[in-house]
């Protein structure tokens, strides 16, 4: 543990100081502003649709967009300029699972692409699959 | 009047993972988090009200993921243990589904870049 503390306190030196004002109000101007087109998405949606399939049909829209970005190679840089603004949003799943599959293509089809997906993305699914069966239960039981 | 909302909420919901992210915690740790966020106060019947308010600007972040997974459990008719299981994924199964299908078929289709 010392040890831990001591090589911290060493590095901490030589690493530049993240600027938070900057790097916050990018991701709060880029996560509002795809916040806004996906709500004009919702309301041109609702004409026809139903409110749960016109959510649906914005959040589909999102994941192709950022599949599509991610196989041609644009998403990397978009992602590292909006930092937050893109990897808190339903994108960064998308991206996740299309950057391991694509990364791991070269091991083969079964045990490549398809053993390697869930390698990033999975950790939201677990956590969030855990914490809603068992909130389900307790609210069930209230 | 709910496009000044969406985008307060979605950017608030941003720019405060950003200054997590920028302080201490790694981003995988963040997201987790945002989805636990989602999950408890969809539970609690607080994220209702927020997406009412804000609508995909509530919805869009990786909270109003955690959001529908407790919704496709809670509001439902039949309220037991069997049926929890199988409802977990009644409203987010359709984007998990287009996910690992398209990220499927890209792979077999691209070449990785960089």
């Amino acid at each position: 543990m010392r040890l831990r503390d001591n090589y911290r306190q060493a590095v901490k030196k030589f690493q530049p100081k993240p600027s938070y004002v900057a790097n916050s109000l990018k991701a709060f101007f880029i996560g509002g502003g795809l916040s806004v087109v996906a709500e004009v998405l919702r309301a041109q949606f609702r004409v026809n649709l139903p409110s749960l399939a016109a959510e649906q049909a914005v959040l589909l829209l999102f994941i192709g967009a950022a599949v599509v970005l991610t196989a041609i190679g644009v998403y990397d840089e978009f992602s590292q300029f909006a930092g937050a603004g893109s990897t808190m949003l339903i994108t960064w799943f998308a991206n996740s699972l299309t950057s391991a599959a694509l990364e791991h293509r070269s091991e083969g089809v079964v045990s490549g692409i398809a053993g390697h997906m869930f390698k990033v993305g999975g950790a939201a699914l677990v956590y969030g699959i855990v914490a809603a069966y068992l909130f389900g239960l307790v609210y069930f039981m209230r | 009047m709910e496009y000044w909302s969406a985008f307060f909420v979605g950017g608030l919901i941003c720019g405060g993972a950003q200054l997590l992210i920028d302080y201490k915690f790694s981003q995988i740790q963040v997201v987790i988090g945002l989805v636990l966020v989602g999950v408890v106060l969809g539970a609690l019947g607080v994220y209702d009200w927020l997406v009412d308010i804000a609508g995909m600007g509530a919805l869009l972040p990786m909270s109003g993921f955690g959001y529908w997974l407790i919704k496709g459990v809670i509001a439902t008719t039949e309220q037991n243990v069997i049926a929890a299981g199988a409802n977990v994924f009644r409203l987010v199964g359709v984007e998990i589904v287009a996910m690992i299908v398209l990220s499927f078929f890209t792979a077999l289709i691209c070449k990785p870049k960089g």
